[in-house]
């Protein structure tokens, strides 16, 4: 994945790294995406929550997950809305394989956005920048 | 027992509003209210109680530039109640918080406003410097729910619901001429509105010509930033004896959401939190949508009112598209008059209060060149896209 990666910002805004959080935001830096996961039901929960919704106990731990999934929904973003940050690109929502009723916001990179549509399969990439992994993702080749 | 059909609409009121007015967001603010205490009869002193969404906030700049504490200070008003709160459902959850303020009595006259001075904030430099409503991208770093988005390059509510456009599309076979005709009606609408801020002919041609924003929503499907303030005062019904006009009766709220409270993991990327509002509302009366004379419903994004449309069951799920094809059944003279004024799309983003503005307008018979010849006896004010949504059924008798 060193790659044919076609959007490279100048500048992302990153999120604010918290007790919560970390683990996710950082959790690219061995190439894994992880999320919370129930050891009790084996539910994924995410965003990160203090408890499992289903079986309400207090035994998440992030574990990781095989990064593939599918775009659920996507649009070309056309309109220059952050300085450094420059159009077009594409966002995206996709579902992980392990769990579709968990979705990432996240940008298909490693092509152009006119290529992306509803149910490509997609694989997650990391970019590292300051003290965040975001995970991104790229067709399956 | 439903506590709403306790209350009442006593007066609405507006204060000027463009595209930008560069005048302080406060003065608009008392302006609306002093006009909808005038217009129910009612003085300041009549006044004890306030609900406003969603309270004052420094930013996103000119979102919400007066709060409780504002208005409460410049009428000097003796409250028994107030709230204003951003964590509601939707710009009208804060009206019906003051329904309900009102049957537990509260509150007799309960004061509700939403002012906005997004255009002046923009100035000149474009809608970039305007991001999320609502959202708290502030700073180096972003917090809360905008930590799943800003990162993305997807500050603005338009790439959010785009995504949701795009998945209505590719399941339903939506088009872009369907959407198209939520922006065209609102721009004939608007013509006939002089408060609106965009009055021009818009054509279909113009509309699939615009530049995108955000796939599939083009420049026409955004609503337009501007100035303004809008006051509606919510009553207890047994005050209508004091009161100058017939009272608009609340005849059922919705405020549910039963789905995940979030942009992007909602259960279904076809609707929003607008559907589980809508239908609790209609649990909670014997009408039904056939009896519904005008529908106000949010247009932040032509798609949102799309979506609203189906949620309030006016077509069935995914029929949307069909629903709109030609625009004549939502035009002013069609089966189902929608946004008379020219909703946010057209007539300024006045952020889902001028929706029960334009509601009760119609009911009282004061829309002007834009009254609906068939006098409305019952009609739906709606607010919210995404995880916010609230909406109210309103009635004459």
């Amino acid at each position: 994945m060193n790659d044919a990666r076609r959007m490279t910002p100048q500048f992302r805004l990153l999120p604010r790294l918290t007790e919560d959080n970390t683990f996710f935001w950082t959790s690219g830096a061995d190439g894994k995406l992880r999320f919370l996961r129930c050891s009790k039901c084996g539910y994924y929960v995410h965003p990160p929550s203090p408890i499992c919704p289903h079986c309400l106990t207090k035994t998440l731990a992030p574990e990781p997950v095989s990064g593939r999934a599918m775009v659920a929904t996507f649009t070309i973003n056309e309109q220059p809305w952050i300085p450094g940050f420059d159009p077009p690109y594409a966002i995206a929502m996709v579902e992980i394989d392990e769990q579709p009723s968990v979705r990432l916001t996240t940008n298909i990179v490693g092509c152009p956005p006119e290529s992306v549509h509803i149910g490509l399969r997609v694989q997650v990439t990391f970019e590292h920048r300051d003290d965040v992994w975001l995970p991104l993702f790229a067709p399956v080749s | 027992m439903r506590g709403e059909t306790k209350a009442i609409i006593s007066g609405i009121g507006q204060s000027d509003i463009g595209r930008r007015l560069f005048r302080s967001g406060h003065e608009l603010t008392v302006d609306a209210c002093l006009d909808a205490i005038a217009d129910a009869g009612l003085t300041p002193a009549d006044i004890d109680g306030i609900a406003t969404y969603p309270g004052a906030m420094g930013t996103p700049g000119g979102f919400s530039p007066s709060g409780v504490p504002d208005v409460q200070e410049a009428l000097r008003l003796r409250l028994n109640w107030y709230n204003g709160a951003a964590e509601n459902p939707g710009q009208l959850g804060s009206v019906v918080t003051a329904c309900a303020a009102v049957a537990a009595g509260y509150a007799r006259h309960v004061l509700c406003f939403r002012t906005v001075t997004e255009g002046s904030a923009q100035g000149t430099k474009g809608r970039s410097i305007v991001t999320a409503g609502g959202g708290g991208g502030g700073g180096h770093r972003a917090d809360g729910f905008m930590q799943w988005l800003l990162p993305y390059g997807a500050p603005s509510a338009a790439n959010w619901i785009a995504m949701y456009a795009q998945r209505h599309f590719y399941e339903y076979g939506t088009t872009r001429e369907q959407l198209g005709q939520i922006a065209l009606n609102c721009r004939a609408n608007a013509a006939r509105n002089p408060k609106a801020v965009y009055r021009g002919p818009l054509t279909m041609d113009d509309y699939l010509g615009a530049r995108m924003i955000s796939s599939p929503l083009c420049l026409y499907d955004c609503d337009v930033p501007c100035d303004g303030s809008t006051a509606v005062i919510v009553s207890a019904a047994d005050t209508t004896p004091d009161l100058r006009k017939s009272p608009i009766h609340v005849l059922a709220v919705g405020s549910a959401l039963h789905g995940r409270n979030s942009w992007d993991q909602f259960d279904d990327l076809t609707t929003m939190a607008l559907r589980d509002a809508a239908t609790m509302m209609w649990c909670r009366t014997d009408l039904k949508p056939s009896d519904v004379d005008a529908v106000e419903v949010y247009d932040g994004f032509s798609f949102i009112a799309l979506a609203w449309l189906e949620a309030l069951q006016f077509c069935a799920k995914g029929e949307g598209g069909p629903f709109l094809e030609g625009g004549k059944r939502i035009a002013l003279d069609g089966e189902l008059p929608l946004n008379t004024n020219g909703g946010q799309l057209s007539a300024g983003r006045l952020h889902g209060y001028a929706f029960l503005h334009e509601a009760c307008t119609q009911l009282w018979g004061e829309g002007g060149d834009r009254q609906i010849t068939r006098q409305p006896e019952v009609a739906v004010a709606a607010a919210g896209g995404g995880n916010l949504a609230g909406c109210l059924l309103l009635g004459r008798s």
